[in-house]
């Protein structure tokens, strides 16, 4: 089976955002894989030691990508693929890196693509569905559970909390939700073989395409951090008083009561 | 004239608040434009319809298939697309649900158009969409083709309902062929009671309920709100509730008016989901909880004597 992942590096969920200059300072940042990519890569890998085949992980980012890939390479993956949009591209959207993917993956023999369901960066999740139909093959979201027997696939889906059984066949994309799996942490022999598994660098010249083919759709104005929040009211006296209280506070000063 | 459609959502053959909230999302982006309601459903599609123009929108399209009982990508698509060709609209709005997401970047790849995801606000041609689990905003604006966004439930109020507002309903027949997926089963986990993305209350539990049984003040307490009850990851973890209830990174984002955390201690994760909310009321034993750092109101206390005190409260001053 030909197994691709679709891979984006976020800032660690830890990590505080400040803003310099209009965009989000990224120096100094921790990085990590996305964590909902994170099951994508663990399905792959579990997939093709029930099905035999390949995992590739793909990734359009820069040159500070690699070190996901290796981590993606390190859990087991077979093969990396870092398109570098480093020097061509400003502000891709998500129609840009659709258009990168779609270059990519035009001359490719997919069996399955899996991604995660979004992004905890910029939180689209707009580019698993946009790909498949580009690619022109079904998509389902939001996956928990993946059985395929030949061609034919059966897949519990999350749907804002209830649970939904489709049925679908290859070649297939789905993006992963919580509950699929649990990730493995890269064993240290997983770290040694990740070294010398291929990881090949693409540029938008080798895909054939140029900056006018992937300009973005959509444009960002303004960066902002949420307003400081002002200092809660911790209510003080016994329980009765303060349920008192914060019940009158709820209805006078709040108001959602 | 601009024209815009407003995508409705049914549910159970009833529109879900959201529908409503794209017709006023669509209105704020231009007063001026003729909003067209657009309703995809295999019963029902003709009240949804006058609902949506009741609720602000000029006229609605409505397509009635068996096929679109369930939402399904490539069904729910051969329909959608059939009104957009039909009406070439400048504009969409459509809710940032389950079904929203899936299909909106499909229709935005169909007509190569860019697509504003998630956003909670309209200012002018500008949106403001929270980024980075809400520890940042930004403003985008679409440089070229079909102004085309979806909106977060409970953000962007709906127009008062005027049910003496009237507007053509139409229909477009469509032929729903080749279907690549089908739906075998739907079970429903997290139907009780309010649903949590579009709850205006919400009354969340954390490790601090114990067990499962210790979820029952809690419920007590939003059933006299009319609150829908969430969880933290923590209290799923362990087991004290379904994973439909959790409030986090992953799990559901959530903004609802009110928002009552009890016995959570506000892990980073947990404050994603839910920090965007608009009053935050904290209830927790630790007076150190990072909770009480986003909290409008704390009570430092054990939520066993708070939560049930806070319910007679409410029903006393009801």
């Amino acid at each position: 089976m030909n197994i691709y992942v679709l891979m984006k590096k976020t800032f660690d969920t830890e990590e505080k955002i400040q803003i310099d200059g209009g965009v989000i300072e990224e120096e100094g940042a921790e990085f990590i894989i996305n964590p909902y990519d994170e099951y994508a890569i663990e399905e792959a890998i579990k997939i093709r030691d029930d099905h035999g085949g390949e995992v590739t992980v793909v990734t359009v980012g820069d040159e500070e990508s690699e070190q996901q890939l290796r981590t993606a390479l390190a859990m087991g993956a077979d093969k990396a693929v870092l398109v570098n949009t480093e020097d061509d591209l400003e502000d891709g959207d998500q129609y840009s890196t659709v258009r990168i993917l779609e270059a990519y993956f035009e001359d490719k023999d997919v069996d399955i693509i899996l991604a995660g369901n979004v992004a905890i960066d910029e939180a689209s999740g707009q580019v698993g569905p946009r790909l498949a139909d580009k690619l022109d093959i079904p998509y389902v979201t939001t996956i928990t559970n993946l059985e395929i027997g030949g061609e034919d696939v059966k897949i519990v889906r999350d749907v804002e909390g209830d649970e939904e059984t489709v049925e679908t066949s290859l070649p297939l994309l789905v993006t992963c939700q919580q509950g699929l799996n649990e990730p493995r942490y890269p064993s240290l022999p997983g770290i040694m073989k990740a070294k010398k598994k291929p990881l090949e660098e693409l540029e938008l010249d080798d895909l054939d395409l140029d900056e006018d083919d992937v300009e973005a759709k959509t444009e960002t104005v303004e960066v902002f951090l949420p307003p400081e929040k002002e200092a809660g009211r911790v209510l003080e006296g016994e329980t009765e008083d303060q349920v008192k209280e914060l019940v009158s506070l709820l209805k006078t000063e709040a108001k959602v009561l | 004239m601009t024209k815009l459609l407003a995508f409705a959502e049914l549910k159970d053959g009833e529109a879900r608040n959201v529908s409503f909230e794209t017709v006023s999302a669509a209105r704020q982006i231009d007063e001026s434009a003729e909003v067209v309601g657009i309703v995809l459903g295999s019963e029902n599609v003709e009240d949804a319809a006058n609902q949506m123009i009741q609720f602000g929108a000029d006229r609605a399209v409505t397509v009635t298939d068996e096929k679109l009982a369930n939402y399904t990508s490539d069904a729910y698509t051969q329909a959608a697309m059939a009104v957009i060709e039909q009406e070439d609209p400048d504009g969409m709005v459509m809710g940032h649900t389950s079904s929203g997401k899936d299909l909106s970047p499909r229709l935005a790849s169909k007509l190569d158009s860019g697509l504003i995801s998630d956003i909670t606000g309209v200012e002018g041609d500008q949106f403001v969409r929270p980024i980075y689990s809400g520890k940042a905003f930004e403003k985008k604006s679409i440089k070229g083709g079909k102004t085309f966004v979806t909106i977060r439930p409970n953000n962007i109020a709906p127009l008062d309902k005027d049910e003496s507002r009237s507007g053509d309903v139409s229909s477009v027949d469509v032929e729903i062929k080749d279907l690549r997926t089908i739906i075998k089963d739907v079970v429903r986990k997290a139907s009780d009671g309010v649903d949590l993305s579009e709850a205006n209350i919400i009354v969340a539990g954390g490790r601090g309920v114990k067990s499962e049984e210790g979820f029952e003040p809690l419920h007590e307490l939003a059933d006299e709100l009319g609150a829908a009850v969430g969880a933290s990851r923590g209290a799923c973890d362990a087991g004290y509730c379904d994973y439909s209830l959790q409030i986090g990174q992953t799990g559901k984002v959530v903004t609802p008016d009110l928002y009552i955390a009890c016995g959570i201690s506000g892990a980073i994760q947990h404050l994603a989901g839910m920090s965007n909310s608009k009053v935050i009321v904290a209830i927790n034993k630790d007076p150190e909880a990072n909770i009480f750092n986003v909290a409008d109101y704390g009570i430092v206390g054990d939520l066993f004597d708070v939560v049930p005190k806070l319910t007679e409260e409410i029903k006393a001053q009801a």
